[in-house]
């Protein structure tokens, strides 16, 4: 008898199977997901938690939030981060206090592991959702990732 | 022979007849048929493969070639010229003679085939007395294609994919035989023009058979897709198993032939489908029947595409059977339906409960 059901259960589980994919053959236009790169370019959106480069964001008055602690460049576990500081006299306080001068990052050593931003305590650092990374002279995967004459934002180290 | 509308091979035929000696113009009329036949089979095969690509794209929610032309219609067109121009090579140690053998075996086996089709009323090759006899004893040549190529190859990959195919082939050459013997008491005849004429009066085959012909079409539609070693049956070139099964060695326009005979048994397959059951180039419920520009033509193929469809969506839905569960299926749930299903029919012929 189990002969029986298992015709009807083989030809009931292969038209579940032909539903699905028939769904998909129908509704092609609304749920393509080919991105049609190099054409849609301008209004190519990435994901969120695509991993593209480590970049520093500036606000409008050209401030970052990188205190120059340090622990980006030990949290990397092969060396692309390198932080040069110098102490240098606070303005506001007249203090002498540890300062960024240059946040140097290696996009050519990255493997986009993700710990450098993980370690950073004030998130001074995120992913950007940039890919075309080519270049035609490796020098160009150094990147200073501060801008020039950035300076920290105020009351990030309180 | 052949004279669509404008009976344009009348015209070629009493102008050749003019101008040059009786037996000269025969020849020169089979030249052209020959030539019209084989443009047909590389343009069918070319549109089937992008036919192919765009549908299994659009089951797996992508859009499929879009580069080479609009919508990417001259893809396989440049295809074909890459592969025209490559090197026909073959490894060390192969069979020469039969390895260069094996890709015409496949295609000549599936030319042989489209020359009986009734494409419409005068569109047909060759009206043989025996047309589904003929279909079904040249579309076993084929496999000889696949064991030579396979054998000849050298190759241990090849040689199993080769026996996997023969394997199959042998077993499920048997259902698509009584299948079609189901449909073929029911229409009385073996001529493919015949067969046709009879769903002219009484409907397409499968509304005159009705339970036992419903029956008899799921079966022609399994065992017609394991018959073209078309996935799910597709063990004979089982890429995660065997390279690419028995033409692994093969290479340039060789590898093409295997390639485009695939593609040529999948439209035959469909094509003796669209005789059987649906009424070949006979429009539905007769819409077309006074219309006498209208090209018939165009009901064959555009049966024969759903039919082609519904094969694509098979092969992008199911996923592949194993060597055993392929023999399980044909040999203990296929040949015993389709026994009980020719008896089946048989009584319902003899009741005369036909609709
Ligand atoms: S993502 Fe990983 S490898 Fe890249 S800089 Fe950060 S810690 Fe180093
Ligand atoms: S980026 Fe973050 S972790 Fe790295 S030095 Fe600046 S504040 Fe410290």
């Amino acid at each position: 008898m189990s002969y029986f059901s298992d015709i009807y259960s083989g030809i009931k589980t292969l038209l579940t199977g032909m539903r699905v994919t028939g769904g998909h053959f129908v509704r092609i236009r609304s749920e393509n997901i080919t991105q049609l790169y190099p054409d849609n370019r301008d209004t190519l959106q990435m994901f969120e938690r695509f991993r593209g480069e480590v970049v520093m964001p500036h606000d409008e008055n050209n401030e970052h939030r990188c205190t120059g602690c340090q622990s980006c460049e030990i949290a990397c576990p092969n060396g692309s981060i390198e932080i040069i500081w110098d102490r240098q006299v606070d303005p506001a306080t007249g203090k002498k206090k540890k300062m960024i001068d240059k946040h140097i990052y290696h996009l050519s050593m990255c493997t986009m592991c993700g710990l450098c931003i993980n370690a950073c305590p004030t998130d001074a650092i995120v992913w950007a959702q940039n890919f075309e990374n080519a270049v035609y002279d490796r020098s160009a995967l150094t990147k200073v990732l501060n801008q020039p004459g950035s300076k920290l934002k105020a009351g990030i180290e309180e | 022979m052949m004279n669509i509308p404008l009976s344009i091979t009348t015209t070629i035929h009493d102008w050749l007849f003019s101008i040059m000696p009786e037996g000269a113009a025969t020849i020169t009329e089979w030249v052209l048929i020959a030539a019209a036949y084989l443009a047909l089979f590389a343009v069918a095969g070319l549109y089937l493969v992008l036919l192919e690509r765009k549908v299994a794209a659009w089951f797996q929610f992508r859009l499929g070639p879009n580069r080479v032309g609009p919508w990417g219609i001259f893809q396989t067109i440049a295809d074909a010229l890459k592969l025209v121009s490559k090197e026909i090579y073959s490894n060390r140690k192969v069979d020469k003679f039969l390895f260069n053998l094996a890709p015409y075996f496949v295609i000549i086996a599936s030319l042989m085939a489209m020359a009986v089709f009734p494409f419409s009323k005068q569109f047909q090759g060759f009206d043989i007395n025996i047309g589904v006899f003929f279909l079904f004893a040249v579309s076993s040549i084929g496999v000889i294609g696949l064991l030579v190529g396979g054998w000849a190859s050298n190759n241990k990959y090849s040689l199993i994919g080769a026996m996997r195919s023969g394997l199959q082939t042998i077993s499920y050459e048997l259902s698509v035989g009584l299948s079609i013997l189901t449909m073929v008491l029911l229409s009385g005849s073996l001529q493919l023009s015949e067969i046709i004429e009879v769903q002219r009066t009484g409907g397409w085959l499968i509304f005159q058979g009705h339970i036992p012909a419903i029956i008899a079409f799921m079966i022609f539609m399994i065992a017609g897709t394991a018959e073209t070693n078309r996935a799910p049956f597709d063990l004979v070139e089982a890429e995660s198993e065997l390279g690419a099964g028995f033409h692994t060695e093969y290479s340039g326009m060789q590898f093409a032939y295997f390639f485009l005979a695939e593609f040529i048994n999948m439209f035959i397959i469909a094509s003796i489908a669209v005789v059987l059951f649906f009424g070949g180039w006979l429009s539905p419920f007769g819409i077309t029947e006074g219309i006498t520009w209208f090209p018939e033509v165009l009901w064959f193929i555009i049966k024969v595409f759903m039919i082609i469809l519904l094969m694509m969506w098979f092969r992008w839905t199911f996923p592949r059977l194993r060597v055993d569960q392929l023999l399980t299926l044909e040999w203990k749930y296929l040949l015993p339906i389709n026994m009980v299903n020719l008896v089946l029919m048989a009584i319902v012929i003899w009741l005369n409960i036909t609709l």
